[in-house]
């Protein structure tokens, strides 16, 4: 098992999207946050702001590691994986969990860099000195560690069950930005949306007691309190996987 | 050693490789020939535990692929060159292959000086041509020294040296004592290359052979005659023996004799007193022997032309019928002959 890591391992840095994407989750929530602290002296600087490039640096994070699987088959490298590793569990396990493990020290990267970034640059802050002083605030940073490891598992999931980069992208994408949000429309679901497995992840990083969403817009009443909204993502992520773990078993490669 | 036994794949309705079995042998170089669609890749995918069989089983020394640890290191194979990420270099290609089955990276840089491609280790795959890419897969086939090898069509594409050569290699690993399993739809090139023979068509059995013998028993040798007293001669040349047959040549300006030795065409026309201008003997190509046997099992056909040039098919008995020790079809099995070829959707 240890070495089909390392297979996994030197299979992702060998090729250059990782690093692309990496490069992008770092500049997107570093540039944000350098921005936020500099304008006016960082006035509006805050841990929250330190981390206004998370959701942009998830997402990227999520196209790469469905990328990992897709580019597998749109290249037959599947093929050559499978006859290395023949067990399927063996070899999706091993993806997943080096994907899961890269996307946590990303986020510890991006997130932890974003918020001392801001500490020390935002000279005049409005409410006041920008330190790791509360739970919400620790979870506001380095909550996006678990967001992007249960991430990996969800994309991983879905790249092996479309098994094309431009499918897994799209639904990707469009779940949390667009699909989410649109349940808002249909009033009789209103009070589910805070519930829905993205709007619950984020609901973890938001810093507030519950509900909030992506994009931090809903209701605070009814929504999951962070710890249910971060069982909700990781619950949904494991369905998906357990589904393409089956599939995967079942089909021909 | 590789063993196929019951061997039964559909995809939909289409029956792609139709209970088949066999069995290669080591040290020496198997051919596995068969039209494009006839069912060599699903085969080789069933072996290499890639596509899951309705029925039936494969197994490489008495074990499914699926069941061998380290399995590169008993079986190496190359299916298609183009499986490798074009953005990754040779050597990184190799070496995530090399750890996967615990095999030293001083073995990478082995294979890779094997088949010529150290300078270009570096590069990445994607820039690599045709020629450089099969010399790759074959790397990886290499890196584990491994007992058994499968090629899947390996000449495809490459220029004559690196056809030279991968037959010279192929030829090598065999006399090494490994097992060699090779597939092409050229039969010609399988002539120069296997000393035995597995043939399907539709994903069945057509032959089991030595090479030797499977060509000298289906290619058709006949005699060709030129005579200005022609039309006593089939008469006379009909009756001389059991089976056979005089026919017109194909220009119409001869005649055509099976099975008779072209020693005693000679000598009957002497007796008679008949002159010959032409006694020749005629080798029919290796290509028509092919068409021939596997006229009726070919997947795509076009419908203009009749493969096998029409005329009645030899009989060629230990060929053409189904093979014994496979069970009997629902109705009477139909040796396949251009003649009686079944439509697309044959069963």
């Amino acid at each position: 098992m240890l070495r089909t890591l390392s297979v996994e391992r030197i299979k992702l840095l060998s090729t250059r999207s990782p690093y692309w994407c990496t490069v992008l989750i770092l500049l997107s929530v570093w540039g944000i946050a350098l921005a936020v602290s500099l304008v006016e002296n960082g006035r509006d600087a805050s841990v929250a702001s330190s981390q206004f490039g998370g959701r942009f640096g998830m997402l990227t994070f999520l196209v790469m590691a469905a990328l990992a699987v897709t580019t597998e088959y749109r290249f037959g490298t599947i093929r050559n994986s499978l006859l290395a590793v023949p067990s399927r569990t063996v070899l999706l396990v091993s993806k997943t969990v080096v994907m899961a493990l890269i996307g946590a020290v990303v986020a510890a990267v991006a997130s932890g860099g974003g918020f001392l970034l801001t500490q020390a640059l935002a000279k005049a802050p409005r409410d006041g000195a920008i330190t790791l002083d509360s739970d919400g605030a620790v979870r506001m940073v380095f909550g996006y560690c678990a967001l992007y490891a249960i991430g990996a598992v969800l994309a991983v999931g879905i790249g092996t069950l479309l098994r094309q980069s431009a499918g897994a992208i799209t639904l990707l994408l469009l779940w949390p930005l667009l699909a989410e949000q649109l349940v808002l429309l249909i009033s009789p679901l209103r009070d589910l949306v805070p519930w829905l497995p993205f709007n619950a992840a984020f609901t973890f990083v938001n810093g507030g007691e519950s509900g909030g969403g992506m994009f931090g817009g809903l209701s605070d009443t009814g929504g999951p309190t962070p710890v249910q909204g971060l069982l909700v993502f990781a619950g949904t992520a494991l369905v998906i996987w357990l589904l393409a773990l089956v599939i995967l078993q079942r089909r021909d490669a | 050693m590789i063993e196929a036994n019951g061997l039964t794949k559909v995809y939909g309705r289409t029956v792609a490789v139709d209970n088949l079995s066999f069995a290669i042998r080591p040290g020496m170089v198997t051919g596995f020939l068969g039209p494009n669609g006839s069912g060599k890749s699903t085969t080789m995918r069933m072996i290499l535990g890639l596509d899951r069989p309705q029925r039936g089983q494969a197994t490489i020394g008495g074990r499914r692929y699926g069941d061998l640890k380290n399995p590169l290191r008993t079986v190496g194979s190359l299916l298609d060159a183009n499986w490798v990420h074009p953005n990754r270099t040779a050597r990184a290609h190799l070496r995530w292959m090399a750890t996967a089955n615990g095999i030293p990276r001083s073995r990478v840089e082995e294979v890779l000086g094997i088949v010529g491609l150290s300078s270009v280790a570096d590069k990445a795959a994607g820039k690599f041509s045709l020629g450089m890419k099969q010399r790759l897969g074959i790397a990886s086939a290499l890196l584990g020294d491994p007992e058994v090898l499968l090629f899947d069509e390996p000449v495809n594409g490459l220029d004559p040296e690196g056809i030279h050569w991968i037959r010279t290699f192929m030829k090598d690993l065999a006399t090494q004592g490994r097992t060699v399993f090779v597939s092409s739809h050229l039969l010609s090139e399988m002539a120069l290359t296997a000393d035995h023979l597995i043939v399907i068509g539709r994903g069945r059995l057509i032959a089991d052979a030595s090479t030797k013998e499977f060509v000298s028993q289906s290619t058709e040798s006949s005699v060709l005659v030129r005579s200005p007293q022609l039309d006593r001669l089939p008469e006379l040349l009909g009756t001389s023996g059991p089976g056979v047959s005089v026919r017109p040549s194909t220009d119409g300006t001869g005649l055509t004799v099976l099975n008779l030795p072209i020693e005693r065409i000679g000598e009957i026309a002497a007796e008679h007193r008949i002159v010959l201008h032409e006694l020749s003997p005629q080798t029919g190509s290796l290509e028509e022997a092919f068409i021939q046997l596997t006229g009726g099992s070919v997947e795509y056909a076009g419908h203009g032309g009749t493969p096998g040039g029409g005329g009645p098919v030899p009989g060629n008995p230990g060929f053409g019928a189904p093979p014994s020790h496979l069970p009997l079809q629902q109705s009477a099995p139909t040796p396949p002959s251009p003649t009686d070829r079944p439509d697309t959707e044959g069963r």
